[in-house]
């Protein structure tokens, strides 16, 4: 009884000061559109633990799950700037038509669009994560860290971001190994646990002793620790699911660039950006080291990390080859955004095709 | 890439493992469709008794309870969909529909607290006799209980139908339910019952892929399995065995698909992806060929609301 009349009287101190503080931030409205639903514990889970945390600085949002990515994103958005909301961020690339449309309707109401190029009115920014430069830390770990030479990588659907993933993750472990050779294979899914799990399970059984993956659910490092093989988790800390297999997590955190732009609103700062954030940024986070991974490699990834983080060091440096010896970066050069944003081939030392 | 024969035999074990889920619904849903009842509602039901599963196994700890918790839940669901289409004489194709919308919706809201929790290790048995015998050893040993279930239900299902008593009143019900009736059989209990083992087996199906196979809840889970399992039925002409063939080959497509991606053979990945639903469909229509067997399978008041006048 006493422990439960602390706990309302905190629990109540709480709203209090949730509400004080929302009071302070003349009632600034987010809302946030999700391609699935917020318990993929992937891509769309990311965002609201992004939204949570506007949400926890004071401010009032609200969320739709699972709107496609047709008309129906456009009555939403209508709806949602209808009905009092100053920001809305459109979390998913198929919302960027849609975005654009709505936006001209409303100039007065901020629309933020994640993983887009257009910016066609002064009221839209869009924002992206350099995930890549997660995956050249994870290359340069299942590089040191195979034994086989043979490395798994399950990749979801053939757009720029996911080639852009492999071709980092490849460049960062030939560096470290040049003897590994990565096996992808295609799951044409984004999530379904089952697949996932059979897709690793044949890498394994192929020889792959670390599987590395662009698709969102647990299965994977779970089939990993089953077999006895390092896995990297994706979107969020896996460490819990498969303690033993998970060497460390690329993990998406929103949070910080949310609670910044709503801020910006409600200040009355807010203007039109193309954000595109990596490690130095905090938007792209590196889970904890395991500490199967030896002393000297753990220090090396740190330094990675930080000179990743500072731009000393860049993901796709030259030389760069790819897969038919065609220079992509010649030396000394890197790759610039516009080259990321639309990399459709792989580099030399990818095995297969792309799905066309 | 290693072939010996070990490999093969893991390779076998893991197709296997992947086709447990469709043996267990489609099986369920065979004794429900020999008794003249459609449930399209199959997935829905899975579903349901994934999260069912899951969630006890979380709350409870206890692995029992959690399997049959699901399969109760399963019975739970289909409960709705008996009291719907025979209480109520409801449409079967259209309340079957609404089943499976309204068990992945429930199944989300449920599961909302459930997100990013590991599950627990399922117990399996004769894990120390896999390297005892070549090629056979990864094969039969080392499974759970769910695994060696679901291997013998297509022979015990098969086995009930033809040489059972209640399996011919089953059959009776769903090839001609007014004769039935007129025999003194009470047609609406005897589909109620079917109904509601179809929804047990849906149950267990989604619990082996919540609790055992991977072991975690995310929405959608079930990824279309139910409506594989719906498919397998029919292609299958309502005969367990060929169920059972149509599993391993469906299972088998998906798995072999995976390795020739990673040993590089140069096909294009979409048809790759394609190939199981094909395959599949292809070998059960040429193994069923035989159209007297399917006139004598097919249960023919398959879907037809039965409405005793009296």
């Amino acid at each position: 009884m006493h422990k439960f009349l602390i706990r309302s009287f905190v629990s109540s101190l709480v709203l209090l000061f949730t509400f004080t503080v929302a009071a302070v931030a003349k009632d600034v409205k987010a809302a946030f559109v999700y391609i699935g639903p917020t318990g993929d514990h992937g891509w769309t889970y990311q965002h609201d633990v992004g939204r949570k945390a506007v949400e926890a600085a004071g401010f009032k949002t609200t969320y739709v799950e699972g709107v496609p990515e047709s008309a129906d994103a456009e009555r939403v958005l209508r709806q949602l700037a209808n009905s009092g909301h100053d920001v809305i961020f459109t979390t998913s690339f198929g919302y960027m038509n849609p975005t654009n449309k709505v936006a001209k309707e409303f100039p007065n109401v901020k629309f933020e669009h994640a993983t887009g190029y257009k910016r066609e009115h002064p009221n839209v920014s869009t924002y992206a994560a350099r995930f890549y430069e997660g995956r050249t830390i994870l290359g340069t770990i299942a590089g040191t860290m195979t034994k086989s030479n043979v490395i798994g990588y399950v990749a979801s659907f053939p757009i720029p971001e996911v080639i852009r993933g492999i071709n980092s993750f490849t460049l960062a472990a030939q560096k470290v190994n040049p003897n590994i050779k990565t096996k992808i294979v295609w799951a044409f899914t984004w999530y379904d646990p089952g697949k996932e799990a059979e897709a690793a399970k044949a890498l394994i059984d192929q020889g792959a002793d670390v599987i590395a993956q662009h698709t969102d659910s647990t299965a994977i490092v779970q089939m990993a620790e089953k077999a006895g093989v390092y896995a990297f988790g994706q979107a969020s800390d896996m460490d819990k699911f498969a303690p033993k297999a998970v060497l460390t997590s690329v993990e998406n955190n929103w949070g910080p660039y949310y609670v910044d732009r709503v801020k910006a609103v409600a200040n009355g700062t807010w203007s039109q950006k193309d954000t595109w954030h990596g490690i130095g940024d905090g938007m792209v986070v590196i889970s904890d080291l395991d500490s199967q991974m030896p002393a000297d490699l753990r220090s090396k990834v740190k330094k990675l990390q930080a000179d990743l983080a500072s731009g000393k060091v860049h993901s796709f440096t030259g030389p760069i080859y790819d897969q038919k010896g065609n220079l992509m970066v010649a030396e000394g050069k890197t790759a610039d955004d516009g080259m990321l944003a639309g990399m459709m081939t792989y580099v030399k030392g990818v095995e297969g095709d792309i799905p066309k | 890439m290693i072939i010996d024969i070990n490999f093969i035999g893991l390779i076998i074990a893991s197709i296997m493992a992947s086709a447990v889920p469709l043996i267990l619904a489609s099986c369920g849903e065979l004794i429900t469709e020999r008794s003249g009842v459609l449930n399209l509602g199959v997935e829905g039901m899975m579903i349901i008794g994934a999260i069912s599963g899951f969630a006890l196994m979380t709350v409870t700890g206890s692995l029992i309870i959690a399997v049959f918790g699901a399969m109760l839940a399963g019975v739970l669901i289909s409960t709705i969909f008996a009291f719907l289409t025979q209480t109520l004489i409801t449409n079967h194709v259209a309340t079957g529909l609404a089943l499976t919308i309204f068990g992945i919706g429930i199944s989300a809201m449920i599961g909302k607290n459930f997100v990013g929790i590991p599950g627990k290790e399922f117990p399996v048995f004769f894990e120390g006799l896999k390297d005892t015998i070549p090629l056979l050893g990864p094969i039969l040993f080392g499974h759970s209980i769910v695994f060696y279930f679901a291997f013998a239900l297509p022979f015990v299902t098969s086995y009930f139908l033809k040489k059972t008593k209640i399996g011919l009143i089953v059959r009776a019900v769903g090839d001609s339910p007014e004769s039935a009736s007129n025999q003194g059989i009470n047609v609406k209990l005897v589909r109620y019952a079917c109904i509601l083992y179809g929804g047990a087996m849906s149950g267990l199906a989604g619990a082996y892929l919540s609790m055992i196979y991977t072991p975690q809840w995310i929405e959608n889970m079930t990824g279309g399995r139910g409506w594989i399992a719906l498919a397998l039925v029919v292609f299958s002409t309502w005969n367990p065995i060929k169920i059972l063939i149509g599993a391993m080959i469906f299972g088998g497509l998906t798995i072999i698909q995976f390795h020739m991606q990673a040993i590089g053979v140069r096909i294009p990945v979409q048809f790759l992806t394609a190939l199981p639903y094909i395959v599949t469909i292809i070998v059960l229509v040429v193994i069923s060929r035989d159209s007297r067997k399917i006139r004598l399978s097919t249960p023919s008041s398959l879907g037809k609301s039965f409405h005793k006048d009296n």
